[in-house]
Parts: structure tokens; C-alpha cells; sequence
């Protein structure tokens, strides 16, 4: 598109006479947009790149300040440390394993048969997401752990104790219950994706039964489940809380944590340990986009539609509504434990609660509002900055051809795969040293980084949305305005942003509902109890017996805000597909 | 080896909506068929119950003479190629080829050399190697058809097969399909919305609409002898006029034409536009000329007789008379090309 001329020839638009603004003409862009762009990378820069590069330079650096391996070599020499190392891994493929023996189960009776039971599925995939596991953990605990419910129940009925939550069990146990919905939700996608005319042709040319599935069926799908796979393994190598409240020590994030916390910010292992969990964490999405190299089938399949669904039987059905049931009951149990713990008095050595009691919510309301309206400032903040920089960095991407748009997006986009812990450890170290004028306060412990480090994190799915939105709204749209006289600001502003307002939206509360139960760059960066937001509340509660209770009532409300806004969130994308569907096709 | 088939009396529905009723047919064997007729006519939903998908709530249907109306898909040996093609994207175009052979438990060897020749016979040999999505439409189309001609169906069953290429591709492969067919001496039914295409390929059609089947015939008769008001309107373009019969002579509003072979009574009659011709008005049939379009071969002239509007093309060539909008002309029209139509 190149801009209108006048009838003489003559430019009409007022930056064009210069020689910058005809440079900016050739990339498609106005003087403001290239300025965003610059804006966009300097924040990303100063509060990612740069304390990434911090924590990698610290790690390579010798005592004598030159490139050095040493500190890798001490990791290794270790034994604590290549423990901790083989236990993350370890905890990470076996939660993958047991999500995997949840999800499929789930994914295929959704795809492929007709199950009454199917909005129960649905349930599930949602009903865990709502409860950060290090909230769950506590409750689980004492459902599943060695004296819980079910384990007090099957030592009187049965005589033996099975050891759920001993040790790395527990963190598999309670990573699994909270992150299979991962696995569930994409490989749901990707079956949902499956013309069924793939199914029928084979079935033609005479496939069917297992056959019909392991050729045509699963290698099909199998995208969205390495998709969700890895993500899960990624989000359970990156977890500090839940192995930090089930009291395991011998894992990289919580040893990373000890490091920084214990023995101070000059201990380079912390540093180590950090290169070490972004190189696995990288490790993983790149093994799992060489498994799905050329295996992108979503753009090359007309149709889709699902597969047909056929009967299960009556066998069948009964076992799928009992795994369902199965499942959907252990699914809910941290909910149930979690608020069953904020209504009781003591809960220890039993299977419930002695009595029931509302004081632990009166103790929070006494003492712990300032953490509920600091999270709703801070995650508020955090989402709204998250909405401007995707929806800026989005339309820089998409409508101009400014050169390093697409560098700026993938630094965006890479903070998905960079720990929170790690990420924490970078702001500190880098701006440990600034102070604020007049306070003398460390930049790196002021509350406003919190807010930084829950938009870094979070930027990925705010972008996303935002590109998302934006590519539904079909560049002639704009033109039509700007033919009709409406300069770049007046059609950003009249036409662009409202056609964006559900996207953002919704990208603006994810942003919020996940940012408020972030806890790992949370534990790093709050410095002062009164700055402390809800996450770390409930953290701080659940370290102590007498604490339990509270904390639990605190778990409650962050559950429902939690549920509440991913409610929200559903709602608005799911209106607005149904306005964009009416309106556009 | 190939064979026929035959549909009797089947009736199919969804929930409470009938999408066929009682439909009849007998495909013979090596015969080149074409269920024709608009979206939501049945035709496809016809296809998909020979090829087992799906069951009829009544009827029968046999391949051969065999009754394999309760028989599952993959029990069939009939071909299907699908309207999107239906190509696995995660294998190659050999290993989509091969897929049926290896479930027929042929030897390595042998599944070797009938792919070879699959792919030889749809000049895709240079593309064995490569995935789906590599391929342009028209290759992937020939992908589909080696793909399901390698098993050696009794019957080729085509969905549509054409309709996600663009037009000149179209003609080309039609052409193709036609020649490969009678090639392999298969019997072949063939869905299509497009009348041409019907025309162009199929040695008989079954024009379908409602879920009934309308008329089945060689392309020719039913151009010429359109059975009713559907049949003469969705193959090209046809007058309807509805008048009387009475000892031979239609008559109509404006209108009267004798040696009409009907019966006496209420009667429609349709005339191709190219059956009628235009000459000085001089008794027999008026009327007034209110629009003509130059179509290059043809001029299409728009008259009025009464109420009534009547489409009439003229050929057309260097030096043909044609006549001035406004005027009044007479219609020339010879009953033989007049036919009567059997319901209203």
C-alpha cells in the first residue's frame, strides 16, 4: 500500500516531505508506530534480555572474572546438586506420564465416541486449572499423605498405607492432578481438528479397529499431544512452590531458591542451577518441535469436523463413566480438601475436619486484606501492561514492515519458555544495585517489579490474543476507513481498537487470573511483608501448622478469583466469536 | 474385477428428516453413471450408503448381486475418493498409495509394483516420495484416485471429485477421468451439482432432488425428453409454458401450437431456446422483443407473449439478421421439439 498522492503529485501526508519520513513510508509504518516498536524493545530488553544475559554471564564467570566452566564443574561434582538434577527430571517425565494416563483416556472418549457424560469432561478440563498446585499441595496432603483420609481409611479397612505423597510421589501426584488438562485440551483440539474423511477413506480402502487408529487416528493427533506434553513437562521443571510446601528440597528450582535465599545473591550456583533449568526447559520445546518438523496438519487438512462418533456399548459406557467419575472426583479433591481446611478447626491424624469453624476467614479479613488488594493492583497493573505492549507489538507485526518487528516478537514470545524463578533471579541480580531516589530503596525489591516480572511472564498469551484478534480484522477494513479520510490515529482509534476490545479482554484477564497465583519470581522479588500479594500469602501461611487454616481461606478466595476470571475470559472470546461469525461470514 | 449395482426401494433419513425416499437404480457394470442434482438433493448421502457409510432404514443395496447393504465400509471393495481428497498428510504420496494394498496382506514386492503402476498410470511417479501438502490440487486429486484404483475396487465411487480445482483444470481432468476409466473398464459412479460435467462424463445419469430420484437416462434423453419441470430447467435452459391440450393442439395465453402428441386436459410444455425461431410476424404465434444480449455464439433475445416471458437464442453469424428491441416478431416453433412434461 503505498500513501495517496495529491492530483499534482505532491505528497499529502505531512511526515512524507522528509527524507526519515520517507524512509518509515517504505516500511509501511508512521513515525508513532516506529516509536511503539522501539518502546516495545526496550522494555522487553531491559527487563528480559538483559537480566537473562546476566544470569548466564554470572554462571560462565570464574572466580578470577574470566569465561570459565568451573562452577558447571562444581554442579556436577555434587552429588546433592546431580540429585536434585536427576530428580527434576525424573518428577517432570512421571508427572508427563501420569497427565498422559488421565488425559488420553479422556481426550479419546471426547473425540470418538457419543458419551452422555461429555460436559463432565469438559468440567475436567478446566476444574484444575483453577487451583495453583502449591494450594492444592497442602490440601492433598492431607486427603492422600501418609495419615490423610484415604490412607487412615484403607489402613482400618484393609491394612496398608499406599505412599501417594512420600517424597517425589507427592509432587508427581499433585503436578499431574493440576497440569493434565494441558494435555487434555490439546490433544482435544487436534482430534477435534481430523477431517473425518481421513478416517472414512481408510476405512474404504478396508482399515478399521486398531488399525484404523494407530496408522490414521493417533499419528494424526499426535501433534497437539506432544504440544501439550511438553508444555506440561516444562511447567513441572519450572515449578518452585509445590516441591517447596511438600517440603522436597532435592529438585533444581528449590535448590536454585535455597542458594539465592540462604546463601545470598553472590552465590554463583544459584546462577548454575538457573542456565541449567532454561537449557532443559529449552531442551524440551525444541525435542518436541523436531518431533512435529513437517507435521504441521492443521493448515493442510480441509474440513475437520471432528471424527464420527460411534457407540460405546454397554460395557463401554460403563467403564468410561466410571474412569470419569474416577477421575473428575480425584480432579476435585484439592478443592474439596482446600475448603474443607478453611472451615475447620484442626484437621490431623483424622479423616475430617474435628468441627467446623468461619474464624479462619475472619483472621484473614483482620489481618490479610492489604495481600488481596495488593494482587488486584499489582496483577491489574501487570494485565493492562500486558494488553498495550501485545496489542502494540501485534500491530507493528502484522500491519507494518519495520525491520526487527519479528526479533521483538520472538523475544516477547520466548519469555514462555524462561522460568519464573529464573527470571526473578535475573531482575534481582540486575537492578539489586539501583536505588530509588529519596527512599533508597533497591529497584529490584520495589513492589513495581513484581508488576514487571507478572507482564514479562505473561506478555506470550496477551500477545497472542492480540494477534489473534488482529488477524480477524481484515486489513480492507482499515483501508475503507483511510479511503473515507481517516488518518493512522483516527482509524487505530475508531476502528482498530473496538474491533479489539474482546480480545484484549480476554487476553487481559488470563493475564490476571494467572498472574494471580504466581509464586516462583513472586518468592524472589517481595522483600517487605506489606508489599506481599496473595500467592505469597498463602505460602507464607502454610508454613506453619496454626497457619493452615488461613491459608486455606486465603486458597479459597484465590480459587474463586481465579475461577471467576476464566469464567470471564471463556465468556468473552466466546461472544465474541459469535458477533465476528455473524458480522464478518 | 468390476461389477454393477443396485439400489432397490432405499430410503434414508437424520432424526426426523427423510434425505432419501424409495430410490431405485441399476448401475450396469463398466458403466460411467452420475447421480446428478442440486446441494441437500441426496446424492451424496446415495454414495456414501454403497460405500457403507451409513445404513438405510429400508432397502436393499447390491454390488455384483451380492446384498451388502449390512456389510461394513472396509468389508466393500468399492473405491471412494473423497471431495477434499482425504490424503493422510503424515505420509508420503507412495505410502498413501500403498495403504490399501498393505492391508490386503500382499507381499512387499508386489505392493511395490502396484504402486509403481498407479502412480505411472496418473503420472505422478516423480512425486512418490513426497508428502500431501507438497502437491498442487490437481496432483493431490490424482494421489486420491491412484490411491483408491490400486485396491482394485468392484466400484469407483468419485464425491465431487472436481469441485476444489479450478475451471480449466476442471475440463482437463474430466477428460482424464473419463479416458481412465474407460481404460480400466471399471464401473464408476460419479456425484456432481454440475450439469455439464455430468454431460461431459457419464454414459447415464440419475437426476436426484427431494431425495427422489427425477429421471435416469443417457445424457442426450434427458436434455431432449425431460420428464418434468426439474429435469428440464436444472439440464440447461428451458420455456415452461403451461396451457390445455385439446385433439392435438396446445393452446395458452398468446399461445397455440398443434400436433401436440398429448392427451386431452391441462398440460406443460418446454422448448429449448435454441428450438425457437424468430421470423416477420404473420399469423401463428406474437410477440414483443423487450431485451437482447450478444453471447458471442448465440443472441439471446428476450421477448414477452402475453404475460409470459420467453427466452429465445438465435446463432449467430457475420451478416444474421437480427431484430430491434420494441418491435413485435413472430415465434417459429416446430412441435417436434416440444416436450410435454409429466407432472406440472
Amino acid at each position: 500500500m503505498t500513501p495517496p498522492r495529491s492530483a499534482f503529485g505532491g505528497p499529502t501526508l505531512p511526515f512524507q516531505g522528509r527524507e526519515r519520513g520517507r524512509l518509515l513510508a517504505r516500511y509501511n509504518a508512521s513515525p508513532a508506530q516506529a516509536l511503539a516498536l522501539v518502546f516495545v524493545a526496550l522494555f522487553l530488553l531491559a527487563f528480559l534480555v538483559v537480566p537473562l544475559l546476566r544470569v548466564i554471564q554470572i554462571a560462565f564467570t570464574g572466580p578470577d572474572g574470566a569465561f570459565s566452566l568451573v562452577h558447571f564443574g562444581d554442579f556436577f561434582r555434587t552429588s546433592l546438586l546431580r540429585e536434585s538434577f536427576w530428580n527434576s527430571i525424573y518428577v517432570a517425565g512421571m508427572t508427563v506420564l501420569l497427565a498422559s494416563l488421565i488425559a488420553v483416556p479422556l481426550a479419546t472418549i471426547l473425540a470418538r465416541y457419543r458419551f452422555r457424560g461429555a460436559a463432565l469432561i469438559h468440567t475436567l478440563g478446566v476444574v484444575p486449572l483453577v487451583m495453583p498446585p502449591f494450594v492444592g499441595a497442602v490440601a492433598m496432603q492431607l486427603i492422600y499423605g501418609r495419615n490423610g483420609t484415604i490412607n487412615l481409611l484403607l489402613m482400618d479397612w484393609f491394612g496398608f498405607r499406599i505412599p501417594f505423597m512420600e517424597g517425589l510421589n507427592g509432587v508427581i501426584f499433585v503436578e499431574a492432578l493440576h497440569y493434565f488438562p494441558f494435555i487434555l485440551l490439546n490433544l482435544s483440539a487436534s482430534l477435534a481438528n481430523i477431517d473425518s474423511a481421513m478416517e472414512e477413506s481408510a476405512q474404504n480402502l478396508g482399515a478399521h479397529g486398531f488399525t484404523l487408529f494407530s496408522r490414521i487416528v493417533f499419528p494424526l493427533a499426535l501433534p497437539g499431544y506432544v504440544a501439550g506434553a511438553a508444555l506440561v513437562f516444562v511447567k513441572v521443571f519450572d515449578d518452585l512452590a509445590t516441591p517447596l510446601l511438600l517440603n522436597v528440597n532435592n529438585m533444581l528450582a528449590p535448590q536454585a531458591y535455597l542458594k539465592i535465599t540462604s546463601v545470598g545473591i553472590a552465590d554463583p550456583m544459584g546462577y548454575v542451577i538457573s542456565v541449567i533449568m532454561i537449557a532443559c526447559s529449552l531442551g524440551a520445546m525444541l525435542l518436541s518441535a523436531l518431533v512435529l518438523k513437517g507435521r504441521d496438519f492443521a493448515i493442510t487438512q480441509r474440513g475437520g469436523g471432528g471424527l464420527s462418533r460411534r457407540s460405546l456399548g454397554r460395557w463401554g459406557t460403563a467403564a468410561a463413566a466410571a474412569f470419569v467419575i474416577v477421575a473428575l472426583a480425584v480432579s476435585l479433591s484439592p478443592h474439596i480438601g482446600i475448603f474443607l481446611l478453611s472451615i475447620g478447626t484442626v484437621w490431623s491424624f483424622a479423616e475430617l475436619p474435628d468441627a467446623y469453624t468461619v474464624q479462619h476467614y475472619v483472621t484473614v479479613y483482620r489481618e490479610s486484606l492489604p495481600l488481596i488488594s495488593n494482587t488486584v493492583l499489582y496483577c491489574g497493573l501487570a494485565g493492562l501492561i500486558d494488553i498495550v505492549l501485545g496489542a502494540t507489538l501485534a500491530y507493528v507485526v502484522l500491519r507494518t514492515k519495520l525491520p526487527g518487528r519479528r526479533l521483538v516478537e520472538q523475544a516477547a514470545m520466548s519469555a514462555v519458555a524462561i522460568p519464573g524463578l529464573v527470571l526473578g533471579i535475573g531482575l534481582l541480580r540486575t537492578y539489586y544495585d539501583f536505588q530509588i531516589p529519596f527512599t533508597g530503596e533497591s529497584l529490584a525489591t520495589f513492589w513495581f517489579m513484581l508488576v514487571i516480572a507478572y507482564a514479562v511472564r505473561r506478555l506470550p498469551y496477551a500477545l497472542a490474543a492480540a494477534t489473534a484478534a488482529l488477524q480477524q480484522l481484515h486489513v480492507s477494513l482499515e483501508e475503507a476507513a483511510e479511503s473515507l479520510g481517516a488518518g493512522k490515529l483516527r482509524v487505530l482509534s475508531r476502528i482498530v481498537v473496538p474491533l479489539m476490545t474482546g480480545g484484549l479482554l480476554a487476553g487481559f484477564v488470563t493475564s490476571f487470573a494467572t498472574a494471580a497465583v504466581e509464586l516462583s519470581a513472586t518468592l524472589l522479588l517481595v522483600a517487605r511483608a506489606p508489599d506481599a500479594p496473595l500467592s505469597y500469602g498463602i505460602y507464607v501461611y502454610m508454613q506453619s501448622a496454626a497457619g493452615r487454616g488461613p491459608g486455606a481461606a486465603l486458597g479459597v478466595i484465590a480459587v474463586v478469583v481465579v475461577a471467576i476470571a476464566t469464567y470471564a475470559a471463556f465468556k468473552i472470546a466466546e461472544r465474541e466469536r459469535g458477533l465476528k461469525s455473524r458480522e464478518m461470514f | 474385477m468390476t461389477s454393477g449395482v443396485a439400489i432397490e426401494h432405499v430410503s434414508f433419513g437424520y432424526g426426523g428428516t427423510a434425505v432419501l425416499d424409495d430410490v431405485s437404480l441399476d448401475v450396469e457394470q463398466g458403466e460411467f453413471f452420475a447421480f446428478l442434482g442440486p446441494s441437500g438433493s441426496g446424492k451424496t448421502t446415495l454414495l456414501r450408503l454403497i460405500a457403507g457409510f451409513g445404513a438405510p432404514a429400508q432397502g436393499r443395496i447390491l454390488i455384483g448381486g451380492r446384498d451388502v447393504t449390512s456389510l461394513p465400509p472396509w468389508s466393500r471393495n468399492v473405491g471412494m475418493v473423497f471431495q477434499s481428497y482425504a490424503l493422510w498428510p503424515h505420509m508420503t504420496v507412495a505410502k498413501n498409495v500403498a495403504f490399501g494394498l498393505e492391508r490386503r496382506k500382499l507381499s512387499r514386492k508386489e505392493i511395490a509394483r502396484k504402486v509403481d503402476a498407479a502412480l505411472e498410470l496418473v503420472e505422478l511417479t516423480a512425486f512418490a516420495n513426497r508428502r500431501p501438502a507438497q502437491l498442487s490440487g490437481g496432483q493431490q486429486q490424482r494421489v486420491a484416485l491412484a490411491r483408491t484404483i490400486v485396491i482394485e475396487p468392484e466400484v469407483l465411487l468419485l464425491d465431487e471429485p472436481l469441485s476444489n480445482l479450478d475451471a480449466k483444470l476442471r475440463v482437463e481432468m474430466r477428460t482424464e477421468l473419463k479416458a481412465l476409466q474407460r481404460k480400466l473398464g471399471i464401473t464408476a459412479i460419479y456425484v456432481t451439482h454440475d450439469q455439464e460435467e455430468a454431460n461431459a462424463v457419464a454414459d447415464r445419469i440419475a437426476v436426484l432432488d427431494g431425495g427422489r430420484i427425477q429421471q435416469i437416462g443417457t445424457p442426450g434423453e434427458l436434455y431432449d425428453r425431460p420428464a418434468n419441470r426439474f429435469v428440464a430447467t436444472f439440464l440447461g435452459t428451458a420455456n415452461l409454458i403451461e396451457g390445455h391440450v385439446q385433439g392435438g393442439r396446445f393452446a395458452a395465453d398468446g399461445f397455440a401450437l398443434d400436433g401436440i402428441a398429448a392427451p386431452d386436459g391441462p398440460a406443460c410444455i418446454a422448448i429449448r431456446p435454441q428450438d425457437i425461431e424468430l421470423g416477420a410476424f404473420s399469423g401463428g404465434v406474437a410477440a414483443v422483443l423487450v431485451e437482447r444480449e450478444f453471447l458471442g455464439s448465440t443472441m439471446r433475445y428476450r421477448l414477452r407473449v402475453g404475460s409470459r416471458a420467453i427466452v429465445v437464442d438465435a446463432p449467430h453469424h457475420r451478416g444474421a439478421k437480427s431484430y430491434a428491441v420494441g418491435g413485435t416478431v413472430g415465434l417459429l416453433i416446430d412441435p417436434r421439439q416440444v416436450s410435454v412434461l409429466r407432472e406440472n
